[in-house]
């Protein structure tokens, strides 16, 4: 989201006439108009959902209503859970993603860059990980239940194998990719193996495994979510399945709406980490300053 | 002659019938060299000439211990090459310098790599820039510079581990014509005034173009490659004066001469080249 500030000091310090003006602002007003429509849209999907249940045009145990998931958000804010105060909840499962997460990205990226940068390995490793794919992993949840017991270790567990496969692959691409003349460079510059994995690979294979790690939080959020929901002494997925026992539909979409939140807060942290880390990179939408 | 030879009067490059096959993914083998014999001497300006594609860049990985001969023998400095001698320098067709190093810290990755410390790299490095004129732009990213400026900091980045073997694999032919008349006079600049810091001599160069003007404004001798596989066909030297000014020193009629006499042996061999791609394509 290019803020405001990026186009109008420009416009205000050229004086090149009213054409500048009028552009940076005719662009404002867009933006303007944009977000005003986003907001219209979104008030009126609510507005329907609560008239539609009000007027029981959808069943309204069923489907819930906006207000009633709003109560259950506040009710569980202000007075706890069934297993606890929400705020523990939500920390129990960003602590199981966020270890899962670290873990996967960990394995993820230095198998991917080994099996990228030592074709042997690659060659015998291949075609396990290629089957390791095809699995559908969700299912390993229950037997990661069976091995590793109630506790978070089973969510942990199968949100790192939800992670590592797309930064895997993701880094095992980078690392092939780094651009041969850059090697040759810095071999000839006097780097040794060392220095020319730390110094180049590992540079360049950063932005592809930046691009895995945005997905890959998301999976590390779902792999929590579903490992508590099978079976869990706390944690977000414990209420929707709390929720869902008794069939209270409200519950599930409330701890749906705790959920997003949590997971656009880190993504929008990820993405500053990105930007500060990036800086080296030609910017692709309003070419820096 | 024994190993630990001082290498005295030795040249700075030999290639005696060296020939390179690659393995083509098909299992086939592609020759891109095929018996070469070249010298180069110590403080020589070379340039190497000859059609697109013919293996003209082999010829400098092999110098430069990238690669190995499939065949024969490559002596830098009297001395069979074994890995990548230290007192080589390379600069290549595409950029080459780490997008993610600001200008200085890229002039900065040759004597850091090779173990200097931290300050003294640095000065070095603020030297060279100087030298080159980018000075003002050292905390830039390459990508926040033009064509020829990133050029410069590619030479600047080999330049400053005084290399006493400078191998170009035409540097400036992604350059407009304006610019690269510019980089051409400034490299011979860089070149004359190379080696009065560390060294004697200036650095032997081989320079790879298919740029016939460029290889005669610039060197002492034009080596013209035949088609692939390359081999040399004819070595003719430049008896132009130096110091040469790139685009003056294209208006005389010596150079005039030399160019139509190269011309004559090198146009053969682009024919053949281009009759062969002719007769794929059909």
């Amino acid at each position: 989201m290019p803020p405001e500030s990026v186009s109008l000091p420009v416009a205000a310090e050229r004086p090149v006439g009213d054409r500048g003006v009028a552009r940076a602002r005719a662009a404002r007003n867009r933006r303007i108009l944009v977000l005003l429509t986003r907001v219209l849209l979104l008030a009126a999907l609510l507005a329907a959902w609560e008239a539609l249940a009000r007027a029981e045009a959808i069943d309204p145990f069923t489907f819930s209503m906006p207000s009633e998931i709003w109560d259950q958000v506040w009710q569980w804010t202000a007075h706890g859970t069934p297993q606890g105060s929400l705020g523990e909840q939500i920390w129990v499962t960003l602590q199981e993603a966020l270890l899962g997460w670290g873990t996967g990205v960990a394995a993820g990226v230095v198998l991917g860059i080994a099996l990228g940068r030592v074709p042997f390995l690659a060659d015998v490793l291949g075609p396990f990980i290629k089957v390791l794919n095809a699995l559908p992993r969700i299912v390993l949840a229950p037997i990661f239940l069976i091995w590793f017991g109630l506790g978070p270790a089973s969510k942990v567990a199968s949100a790192v194998v939800l992670v590592f496969f797309p930064v895997f692959f993701n880094a095992f691409q980078g690392a092939r990719e780094v651009d041969r003349d850059l090697v040759a460079n810095a071999r000839i510059l006097g780097a040794g193996r060392r220095r020319v994995m730390l110094q180049v690979v590992v540079p360049s294979a950063t932005s592809w495994i930046f691009t895995s790690l945005h997905i890959s939080f998301g999976f590390a959020l779902i792999g929590a979510i579903v490992g508590e929901y099978i079976g869990a002494s706390k944690g977000i997925g414990l209420l929707v399945s709390a929720s869902q026992g008794t069939f209270n539909t409200a519950g599930v979409f409330a701890a749906m709406v705790i959920l997003a939140t949590v997971a656009l807060l880190a993504e929008g942290l990820l993405t500053f980490v990105e930007k500060r880390l990036f800086r080296w990179k030609p910017q692709s939408r309003d070419g820096g300053r | 002659m024994t190993i630990g030879d001082p290498p005295g009067g030795a040249p700075a490059i030999e290639l005696r019938g060296a020939t390179k096959v690659f393995r083509t993914p098909s299992g086939a083998g592609h020759t891109a060299v095929r018996a070469l014999d070249l010298t180069v001497e110590q403080g020589e300006f070379v340039a190497v000439v000859g059609p697109t594609g013919c293996g003209k860049s082999t010829t400098l990985t092999l110098v430069s211990g990238l690669e190995e001969p499939t065949e024969g023998e490559v002596l830098v400095g009297g001395r069979p090459v074994a890995g990548i001698p230290p007192q080589v320098g390379f600069v290549f067709q595409q950029d080459a310098v780490f997008p993610w190093r600001t200008v200085l810290s890229n002039v900065m990755a040759g004597p850091r790599f090779r173990g200097v410390p931290k300050t003294e790299a640095r000065d070095r490095a603020r030297d060279w820039l100087r030298r080159v004129g980018l000075t003002a732009f050292e905390g830039r990213y390459p990508h926040q510079l033009s064509g020829g400026q990133r050029k410069r900091v590619a030479l600047a980045q080999t330049l400053v581990n005084d290399p006493e073997i400078l191998l170009m694999d035409e540097p400036f032919s992604a350059l407009d014509v304006q610019t690269r008349a510019l980089m051409s006079d400034e490299l011979l600049h860089l070149w004359g005034g190379s080696g009065t810091g560390g060294r004697a001599s200036r650095a032997s160069v081989v320079f790879v173009t298919h740029d016939l003007e460029e290889a005669i404004a610039l060197a002492d001798k034009v080596v013209v490659m035949t088609a692939g596989p390359a081999t040399v066909k004819e070595v003719f030297p430049v008896p132009l004066p130096r110091p040469r000014k790139v685009e003056s020193v294209r208006l005389e009629p010596r150079f005039v001469e030399i160019y139509r006499e190269i011309w004559a042996s090198l146009g053969e061999e682009v024919r053949i080249t281009r009759e062969r791609g002719a007769g794929r394509a059909a």
